[in-house]
């Protein structure tokens, strides 16, 4: 289309000219602004992410303890279950908009929404456990070993829902990372109840519970780099702002914690104690890491709006506009 | 402008579900924010602070939230669209002095001026070039085939109406806040006063009572029309094509009349008919409810992670069964 001058009324003035668009992957965003929201979740849900993780995975521990015949051991473990059990609910009723309304969370099972699933793994995990824990503890609970079974059983898919819950979302970072997230968090968890069991128990009969925290250590350290890996691009946040910084603490704190434990876990208490300390700071440094690469995911257009475009031009089209981009 | 058959007050009967929608028609939207405006009036939406500079360009409203369920967005074309340069080529046969926007707005240009000044063409071509608009676009809810938060919401506060659209019921929303990353077009946020969740509801309440949604009703342009989803995307198609005829080649709709299985989010309960990428109206691309997406393999993946971790567990007893009982134990601190 041309505009003409008035004038000689021919010669062509305006002729649209293929103007290349500025921003990211050549594509421009609105005004650069975030076309997904970040999360509203503030620092309880990061903290429940340990917990949960912490509470799952050392009721599995004691439950294994038992059946060996390490009632020492047993009994610290469902010590640490009971208080990630007792935490966990707390947390998440915290972080409620509306924490009066939290008995809403089960008016109903819902299996489309992760949150609504997880909520009752909660329940049956969040209730048993602090009875498993006390009936090993003292014997009093009548069908005690049964609220331990329980325990054992739904603490499984209690430490590793909540990295589905996340990769549920649209947030890229998260939505991703799906099938590498929820080992990413197995391993946290089976590292939280390791370190936290090793603190708690004296070295001798602590051996099933250093080895879970040094398996949890390295499987955590690996399942991140690969998840990371795989992200490509997507996984940038994770390199960014405070979500590298928990990420780095957590490193670090894992790799002294684990080398503590090595070389001094068996012999020292102390070595027992402040080993099982850093490895825990460990596993909630790693959960603030993704809890963090979450909001920065969301916030930077580019993130969302890149792979996007990439998916459609190697021919995803499901739920894709058709419009191209001018470039 | 005409776009076809006009909607105005629509009789909605429950009998017989009927997809109910919006069509905003981003080519006649004028920016006079008048849907913002009767939004917040008709549902009692708290205001949001109309802060100059909040959002980009004159966008003082910044973002869909909790409490702004309708957000005119100024999008700014850094070339003239060719609605523009129609415009432009008429004002010049006419020899009219019309004056056209610039982005940044310092001062509008005049063709005829141009024209006359200097050495005509070359002068009103680089007039041409430097002349801006904006394509504003009303936003709101999606009401979503595969609707991302209805799919997340634990408490079954979000539902599925009689009318096919996605509404939040705030007496039962306990503000759990899955809803928010949950929805793939940014829409659904927590209000951090009142603690709930809060969206589009399409007016539910003046469905009931057949009455159009408010922001449709206060359209000056009939930007955006209200009525049962299929009768809109017809009228839609209509509009693309006689765009089409005329020139605006980019004319195209967002979120209706794609094939089955590419269709945004399953299909969208309101659509848009947009002129530029999606991206610019700071649309994503590409969209599904995260829900259907992930979850058959999230799930699998966190169910193969705790067995693994579980596995990992046994090993470390069998492993450490025998050192565990090497040494006697004191159970003690």
């Amino acid at each position: 289309m041309t505009a003409t001058d008035p004038t000689t009324s021919t010669t062509p003035v305006a002729t649209p000219a293929p103007e290349a668009i500025a921003g990211d992957g050549g594509i421009r965003s609105y005004h650069g602004q975030p076309v997904l929201k970040e999360p509203v979740w503030s620092w309880e849900i990061p903290c429940y992410f340990y917990t949960g993780g912490l509470t799952g995975a050392s009721s599995g521990l004691a439950f294994l303890a038992e059946l060996r015949g390490n009632d020492l051991l047993a009994r610290r473990a469902w010590a640490a279950a009971m208080m990630g059990g007792v935490a966990s609910p707390l947390l998440l009723i915290s972080d409620l908009g509306k924490p009066e309304r939290f008995l809403n969370m089960l008016r109903m099972f819902k299996v489309t929404s992760p949150m609504s699933v997880g909520s009752w793994i909660l329940v049956v995990a969040g209730g048993s456990t602090p009875l498993a824990a006390i009936d090993a503890w003292t014997g009093w609970i009548p069908g005690g070993k049964y609220a331990r079974r329980t325990a054992a059983m739904f603490g499984l898919p209690l430490a590793t829902y909540t990295a589905a819950l996340v990769s549920n979302t649209a947030i890229p970072v998260w939505h991703k990372a799906h099938r590498m997230l929820p080992f990413v968090f197995g391993s946290g968890a089976a590292m939280s109840a390791g370190a936290a069991t090793v603190a708690l128990t004296p070295p001798g009969a602590a051996a099933p519970a250093r080895r879970l925290a040094l398996a949890g250590a390295v499987a955590g350290a690996v399942t991140s780099e690969l998840m990371e890996h795989r992200l490509g691009e997507q996984g940038e946040p994770y390199k960014q702002g405070a979500a590298a910084t928990f990420r780095r603490v957590g490193r670090v704190a894992g790799a002294a914690g684990a080398l503590l434990l090595v070389s001094r876990g068996r012999s020292s208490r102390a070595a027992a104690v402040a080993s099982g300390m850093l490895l825990s700071a460990a596993a909630l440094s790693t959960r603030w890491s993704v809890f963090k690469a979450g909001f920065q995911s969301a916030s930077d257009p580019k993130y969302v709006i890149g792979p996007q475009r990439e998916a459609i031009s190697r021919g995803e089209r499901r739920g894709a506009a058709r419009r191209e981009p001018r470039i | 402008m005409s776009t076809g058959s006009a909607h105005t007050e629509i009789a909605i009967h429950r009998s017989g579900a009927q997809r109910m929608g919006f069509f905003t028609d981003t080519t006649v939207c004028i920016g006079c924010k008048a849907c913002e405006v009767a939004c917040k009036q008709w549902n009692d939406l708290p205001a949001d602070g109309s802060v100059p500079g909040k959002g980009a360009s004159y966008d003082y409203t910044g973002d869909l939230s909790a409490s702004t369920w309708r957000h005119v967005r100024f999008v700014e074309l850094l070339e003239p669209s060719p609605q523009l340069r129609e415009e432009a080529q008429r004002a010049l046969e006419s020899g009219g002095g019309n004056k056209f926007p610039a982005i940044p707005a310092s001062g509008a240009i005049d063709l005829v001026d141009a024209a006359q000044a200097g050495d005509g063409a070359a002068d009103v071509a680089e007039a041409v070039s430097k002349m801006g608009d904006w394509v504003f676009m009303s936003d709101v809810c999606k009401h979503c085939t595969n609707a991302g938060c209805l799919d997340a919401c634990p408490t079954g506060a979000l539902i599925r109406t009689e009318h096919q659209t996605v509404v939040l019921q705030p007496d039962v929303c306990n503000g759990c806040g899955y809803c928010v990353p949950a929805c793939p077009f940014g829409v659904v946020d927590r209000d951090p006063q009142d603690g709930r969740a809060g969206k589009c509801t399409l007016c539910y309440d003046r469905l009931e009572d057949g009455l159009e949604p408010a922001c449709a009703k206060s359209c000056p342009t009939d930007s955006i029309q209200f009525g049962p989803h299929e009768e809109l995307v017809e009228i839609a198609s209509r509009r693309v094509a006689r765009l089409h005829e005329r020139g605006i080649e980019g004319a195209y709709l967002y979120g209706a009349g794609d094939e089955p299985d590419e269709q945004l989010a399953g299909g969208l309960g309101a659509f848009f008919l947009l002129t530029e990428p999606p991206e610019l109206y700071g649309l994503p691309a590409q969209a599904d409810s995260p829900v259907q997406e992930n979850v058959v393999p999230a799930t699998l993946a966190a169910v193969g992670a705790g067995l693994l971790a579980s596995a990992g567990a046994v090993i470390a007893f069998v492993a450490a069964g025998r050192l565990s009982r090497r040494r006697p134990v004191r159970e003690s601190w």
